[in-house]
């Protein structure tokens, strides 16, 4: 037999822990394998952000070539190189955009079952989440990456901690994107069309996080507004900056830091706007 | 809907009743027009997000140069020529044929097939079924950034620049309405193509925003030359400021670089004939 059957997986009355952690990992897997389906996506995804990353590193560079000690916002050439590299393949990970599965399903009436079951939409597509950005660590990341190593010269971190705390950063920037995308979908409950929001939200993400251009590259003020009073800096520019060695080692504690505070207050809203729906949830559909 | 249904049944776009096509056309655009006006809000956001986009491409020119007078070995105002004429055009084709970008969802869903049965055209039909009403404002700001980069920059008017001026933008806009007709048409043969397609007209959107002086090697090459875009910004502003070619090309591939259009519209004709020839239903 298989290991795939019917039953369900429940959180058991005498070893709450362990069960959570086996359902939210089974949850993750699944949308592991989902995503493991999507194999020409993967590759036309990216291919598009390869062409992306030609288009983007080779305009930085131009604007390098010209800047004041050819270190436009502090980067220097091998370190903007690498932020639109390394940046072009975080992207897929991070995956701001595209996620529309809760606003189809609550304008569908879809969501109804999801309520039924004994994991909380939140969790669930949370652990679905992670399965997906696990599988673009280890197919859509690469791509990029091996283009930068190919055709440009990439920055080498010199710092120890450097790589671990990319790594801990760009888990943060999962979660802090998650959150985000969930809070953007369930304006469905209310708009019942969240398509409005959604563009608005992929218009306002991508620039904001630092994807066009390094945000370092704004006045001093706007840099420290939006780090400080929007989690979107924490999407991508935070772990780059982070790999990249732009600041101090402190600083990048602290950056890290704040994206962890961000994710928490992210998720707790999420949960928050999930109750209120629940309380006045009207299915839709037959 | 079942009588105007009857009324088109006898009639062929390619005979001599282009009047029923006209009023089947209207209706699909009417069919639009109603449907928008049932989510006004959703509208409202997506004709700000609309031309929010473009408004950040030219923010993000203006953010660049904040760090340096020149790119490529162009000023801010040279740069912005070639950005509003890139952004003029680029809108052009995407409030037209932007949205066959969706022929993939037709194909895979099986949909095409409901649009191959009605006697029009495929690709009027796809255009007028979805016709982005929501892009008309950015269409607007793409104008004024062209019409303001022509004003601040010193150029030496002649009647063959003001001709170019006024040709460019159409040429840039047959341009980019080809490469979105010849991307869609991958999915005839490829249903997956998914952001492939992206790479071509976006991509290529972002590649003529700046002078095609600052890529390098085979990338520009490929981009400028092969697939033809250098002409389509980065060349007619050159003519239109007076300014010689560093890459090399004589002065007057500028004037005529607006025809690039040509072969592309041909091109772009071929691939999607083939395709709607070649398409055999998803079987479903």
């Amino acid at each position: 037999m298989s290991g795939i059957d019917a039953r369900v997986l429940t959180i058991s009355p005498d070893r709450p822990f362990r069960a959570s952690i086996t359902t939210f990992g089974a949850l993750a897997w699944s949308g592991f394998r989902r995503y493991s389906t999507y194999r020409q996506a993967t590759i036309a995804g990216s291919f598009t952000n390869i062409v992306f990353g030609f288009l983007r590193c080779y305009v930085l560079l131009a604007v390098a070539a010209g800047a004041v000690g050819n270190r436009p916002g502090g980067y220097d050439a091998t370190q903007l190189v690498t932020y639109v590299w390394v940046g072009q393949g975080l992207l897929a990970v991070v995956g701001m955009w595209g996620w529309t599965d809760l606003a189809d399903r609550i304008r569908t009436g879809d969501i109804a079952s999801d309520l039924l079951r004994p994991v909380p939409p939140l969790v669930s597509y949370l652990a679905a989440d992670l399965g997906r950005a696990l599988h673009a660590v280890l197919t859509r990341f690469i791509g990029p990456l091996l283009a930068g190593v190919v055709f440009f010269e990439l920055y080498r971190p010199h710092r120890p901690q450097t790589v671990p705390l990319f790594a801990i950063s760009a888990l943060l920037a999962v979660i802090g994107s998650f959150g985000c995308r969930y809070l953007v979908n369930a304006t469905a409950y209310w708009l019942h069309d969240a398509r409005g929001v959604q563009m608005l939200w992929t218009l306002g993400s991508g620039v904001l996080a630092g994807l066009s251009f390094p945000l370092r590259l704004l006045p001093e003020w706007a840099v420290a507004t939006l780090w400080v009073a929007t989690p979107l800096p924490g999407l991508l520019q935070t772990p780059l900056d982070v790999l990249v060695e732009r600041d101090e080692p402190v600083t990048q504690v602290g950056l890290v830091a704040l994206q962890a505070v961000w994710a928490v207050v992210l998720l707790r809203l999420a949960h928050v706007v999930q109750r209120r729906a629940e309380r006045k949830l009207v299915v839709q559909g037959g | 809907m079942a009588e105007t249904g009857e009324t088109w049944a006898g009639e062929t776009w390619a005979g001599g009743t282009r009047a029923g096509a006209i009023r089947a056309y209207a209706a699909l655009v009417g069919g639009k027009w109603r449907s928008m006006l049932s989510y006004r809000a959703s509208f409202a956001a997506e004709l700000l997000s609309n031309v929010g986009a473009t408004v950040l491409d030219v923010t993000t020119v203006f953010v660049l140069f904040r760090a340096t007078a020149t790119v490529g070995g162009f000023t801010l105002a040279e740069a912005i020529l070639m950005t509003g004429l890139t952004a003029f055009g680029f809108v052009l084709a995407d409030l037209t044929v932007g949205n066959i970008d969706d022929l993939k969802r037709y194909v895979r869903t099986g949909q095409l097939d409901t649009m191959l049965t009605r006697p029009l055209p495929v690709l009027p039909q796809l255009v007028f079924t979805d016709l982005p009403l929501r892009k008309l404002l950015r269409l607007v700001f793409g104008a004024a950034v062209y019409g303001v980069a022509l004003a601040v920059n010193d150029v030496p008017w002649t009647a063959g620049r003001v001709l170019l001026a006024a040709v460019a933008p159409l040429g840039a806009g047959l341009f980019f309405g080809a490469i979105f007709v010849l991307t869609a048409s991958f999915a005839f043969w490829w249903v997956e193509s998914g952001e492939i397609g992206n790479g071509f007209t976006y991509g290529g959107r972002d590649f003529t925003s700046y002078p095609i002086t600052v890529y390098a090697h085979w990338f520009r090459d490929l981009f400028a030359y092969a697939l033809g875009f250098g002409f389509v910004s980065y060349q007619p502003a050159l003519a239109l400021l007076g300014r010689a070619d560093p890459l090399g090309l004589p002065a007057w591939a500028g004037f005529v670089a607006p025809l690039v259009a040509l072969p592309a519209v041909a091109v772009a004709t071929l691939a999607w004939r083939t395709g709607i020839r070649h398409y055999r239903s998803t079987g479903s």
